[in-house]
């Protein structure tokens, strides 16, 4: 072919060990999509690093306020953690309904994923609430500053993760298992699995530790 | 109903500004007017707004660059008349309207002039060398540019509707709290970052994953042209970076909005925190700008010696260490805050290090030269003249990591020197010799070498006349940022740069001729081949402008400079003489999402600046169902049947044979 030259060989066996490998050519879209939305989770979570470096920096400034150990539910956290770790399994039985194009498993297997999402942010939010009715809002120190940023910025994922949980019911109820709205959901799953690392480190970090303290 | 915003935002008892944006608007109106009046919209709007196309993504984000980098000089050329005049006397900027034009002309430098320039020369040829058809994800590519383009638009507005930053470029705190800066000036500049931040992001995932998914058959990572490794390297520290600037600006618009304490004086806000998160973005983002600009050195001097890149491998190894050393030394910036002498030491020893790969860098480019067939054309110029300045710049840099230097030097007009003398001598060359080098493959005509030549001299020299003062200045003790001074050791550098400001802006004028005069000489200047150069890379190998889908068959690459080889090759071959077997191609189709999230996010971020909250309600949905749209669409992709590529092919086949019979000769 016009565009093809073979000088050159020896550049693609640099250290002459006899096998040349040659690179196949651009990667298919369900990879490409998946891998850039690796980057954006890598991305993600750097900044979810930030908001954590803020928290432990901060975590003993309380200004006269109220302490970790003073305020933290372990009960509500525990019930917080079940039902995100068992969204993750739900959010994967989704994936596999969607992989073997069953309709109402993959149904049902969202909506699952979807109520206990919102259990969790149901219980979330009260205890914001009720942390800022008892006075110790964010601005009370800058302990709670980190605090309420930490979590609710966990939280606010949460939220969107809900939001595009269900354009992505609406869309294969619109337009079935179509191959562009596989990728996304592939996407979705990505995305759902990682709030679940991260939950994970907010757990560990803020109110194991924290009660601990 | 309007939040904090009224009539006393319009600055009417203060002549610069207002008249400059009635200036602005003016141009801007009768551009439009014109566009509109000539019939050419729907051209826009189908040709470049909605484009997916990556080469017209690409000279829009450098087009955008451009304008503002005019809007950056201007500030420049303002502050260097202030400090000539302003011994003794208050001069004719009032320290409120200096301190907004010092923090404006970093934001607008760093942010919307060197990042777009060198965002768009990536997006422009990264695809073209990988020998691709497009990006991983164009549509992105679209939003990604418009959402730096609503950042350039928030700040311009705070020209004339409210006030802009007066903490600097970075916003230190407790000076950016709200306590000591309650106008609308810290919001504007932490809103368009935060708007302008997501295009970068986007931009950054969108380069990473065309280069590590998206090459053509036979590219190699250790084929891939040096601007490609450069690219991969500086994407990828605007995914690890920019997050960290997202979230400390988040942190800030908290304690701003909300009365958060991260940084506040009270209730333990810790403003070395501040410091150190803006800086763990902040120098990378040193790297991120300078990188890129390093791979077109290396094409372009490659190019222009007529030889292979010297040490490759080395250069390769090179640009990834300091991908890595950058994010291990971000405290050099803040030596005299207290960090303690061992901490210092670490970081001034890292600091130093990061000398060697570019030293190594520097040297691969000297002995691609030496031996080399040497063609002085203007890209070659603005390679030669980075290379000095950049040594210069290098040095005093060098000098700063040595932390007892540091505390003599600090915040002085010789730091003021040192950076200026990295970022124009580096990062403005690098771009400017991207644009002369690859502007022919843009728009298919090469730019008048003559007023090329002058705009480069002038530029250089004035560089030289503006910032070599300014390390004097600095050494004589004179900080950053002065208003006015009374010292009068310092007054005839100030004079001195001031004249220097003058032969930059000679250049700078000399470049809009050029551009001018080579528009008008287009037909003179023509190039059919897609090869003025005698070029190295893929880029090269389709015609100037590419067709859409850039090449008519994906190139088969087998070993490094994949071009050049199939030049050299075809000459002793004759392959180019075979019947090429045509097929139907796939593009993306164009799609207005990125235009229209942008205006959406220009009415967030207004709301958010000005407190208008249902406004900032509405902009948010409006962005979130034009996602849902697209999202909804069905078909987006269009078929460029088979026959339609060969007539498109035929044309630039003929005019290369000519060309490639005489490859490697000239």
């Amino acid at each position: 072919m016009a565009m093809t030259a073979t000088a050159g060989h020896a550049h693609a066996d640099p250290h002459h060990i006899g096998v040349v490998i040659e690179h196949p050519g651009p990667a298919p879209k369900r990879i490409v999509t998946a891998y850039g939305f690796w980057i954006f989770l890598l991305s993600d979570i750097v900044m979810f690093s930030c908001f954590f470096a803020a928290y432990a920096v901060l975590s003993g400034q309380t200004a006269d306020g109220p302490k970790g150990s003073e305020i933290f539910e372990q009960r509500n956290v525990a019930i917080e953690t079940v039902c995100l770790l068992l969204s993750s399994f739900t959010c994967g039985m989704a994936s596999i309904a969607a992989d073997v194009r069953n309709r109402f498993w993959f149904y049902l297997a969202m909506a699952v994923t979807c109520v206990l999402g919102l259990i969790f942010l149901v219980i979330e939010f009260r205890e914001f609430a009720d942390l800022v009715a008892r006075g110790y809002g964010p601005s009370r120190s800058a302990f709670l500053s980190a605090f309420f940023s930490l979590v609710g910025c966990h939280g606010l994922h949460v939220s969107a993760g809900v939001l595009w949980l269900l354009t992505m019911m609406a869309q294969v109820f619109a337009k079935g298992f179509r191959a562009d709205i596989l990728r996304r959901m592939t996407c979705f799953a990505l995305f759902w699995h990682a709030l679940d690392i991260i939950w994970v480190a907010v757990f560990s970090v803020v109110y194991l530790l924290g009660s601990g303290a | 109903m309007l939040g904090k915003l009224d009539w006393s935002a319009i600055p009417f008892d203060q002549p610069i500004p207002l008249a400059a944006g009635a200036v602005v608007l003016v141009a801007i109106l009768a551009v439009l007017a014109w566009v509109v009046a000539k019939g050419h919209l729907p051209y826009l709007w189908h040709e470049w707004i909605t484009s997916v196309d990556h080469k017209r993504i690409g000279v829009m984000y450098i087009l955008l660059a451009s304008v503002m980098l005019l809007r950056g000089g201007s500030d420049a050329i303002m502050m260097r008349i202030q400090q000539a005049v302003a011994y003794q006397s208050q001069g004719y900027l009032p320290p409120e309207h200096y301190n907004q034009i010092f923090s404006a002309h970093g934001t607008i430098m760093i942010f919307f002039v060197a990042m777009p320039f060198v965002i768009g020369l990536m997006n422009l040829v990264v695809p073209l060398q990988l020998g691709v058809r497009d990006v991983a994800f164009p549509t992105l590519n679209s939003v990604g540019f418009w959402m730096t383009a609503t950042g350039a638009l928030l700040v311009n507005i705070s020209l004339v509707v409210g006030e802009f930053a007066r903490t600097g470029w970075l916003a230190f705190p407790p000076l950016s709290e709200l306590s000591y800066s309650p106008g609308v000036g810290v919001d504007y500049y932490a809103w368009s970052l935060q708007i302008s931040g997501v295009g970068t992001l986007v931009a950054g995932i969108n380069l990473v994953t065309t280069v590590l998914k998206l090459r053509t058959k036979g590219m190699n990572y250790l084929r891939m042209p040096m601007f490609c490794w450069t690219t991969l390297a500086s994407n990828l520290l605007i995914v690890a970076a920019f997050p960290i600037l997202t979230a400390t600006l988040a942190m800030l618009l908290l304690d701003r909005y909300l009365g958060f304490h991260f940084f506040t004086n009270e209730a333990g806000g810790n403003v070395m925190m501040f410091m150190n998160l803006i800086w763990a973005w902040g120098h990378p983002e040193v790297y991120i700008l300078v990188l890129p600009a390093f791979g077109i050195f290396s094409e372009v001097v490659s190019t222009f010696s007529g030889k292979a890149l010297f040490g490759y491998r080395s250069m390769v190894l090179a640009t990834m260490a300091i991908c890595v050393i950058s994010f291990m030394v971000w405290l050099h910036h803040f030596f005299t805050m207290g960090a303690g002498p061992d901490v210092n030491a670490i970081f001034g020893i890292a600091s130093m290090i990061i000398a060697v790969p570019t030293g190594v860098k520097i040297y691969n480019w000297l002995f691609t030269m030496y031996g080399g067939r040497i063609r002085f054309a203007t890209p070659m110029l603005w390679a030669v003249g980075f290379m000095v300045t950049f040594i210069v710049g290098g040095l005093t840099g060098v000098l700063l990591a040595v932390p007892p230097a540091d505390f003599m030097l600090h915040n002085s007009m010789f730091l003021v020197a040192h950076f200026h003398n990295v970022i124009i001598g580096g990062v403005l060359f690098g771009a400017f010799a991207g644009f002369e080098y690859w502007f022919p493959k843009a728009f298919g005509f090469r730019l008048d070498e003559r007023w090329g030549r002058a705009a480069f001299w002038f530029t250089f020299l004035g560089f030289y006349v503006t910032f070599m003062p300014l390390y004097i200045a600095g050494m004589l003790g004179m900080t950053r940022r002065m208003q006015h001074y009374d010292v009068a050791a310092w007054r005839p550098w100030m004079i001195v740069a001031a004249v220097g400001m003058a032969v930059l802006t000679i250049g700078v004028i000399g470049q809009i001729v050029q551009l001018v005069v080579s528009i008008r000489n287009r037909e003179a200047l023509r190039d059919r081949t897609g090869d003025p150069w005698d070029g190295r890379s893929l880029e090269w190998a389709t015609s100037s402008p590419p067709p859409v889908f850039n090449f008519a068959f994906n190139p088969d690459v087998r070993g490094e400079d994949a071009y050049w080889d199939m030049k050299v090759h075809a000459r002793q071959q004759s392959l180019e003489h075979d019947r090429p077997d045509y097929q139907d191609i796939e593009m993306p189709r164009n799609s207005p999402t990125g235009f229209v999230c942008a205006f959406f996010a220009t009415i967030m971020g207004f709301a958010l600046i000005w407190h208008i909250w249902w406004m900032v309600v509405l902009g948010g949905l409006g962005a979130w169902a034009t996602f849902v749209v697209f999202a909804w669409r069905d078909h987006d992709e269009y078929v460029i049947p088979a026959e339609d590529v060969a007539a498109i092919d035929r044309i630039n086949r003929e005019e290369r044979r000519g060309l490639v019979s005489m490859a490697g000769t000239v």
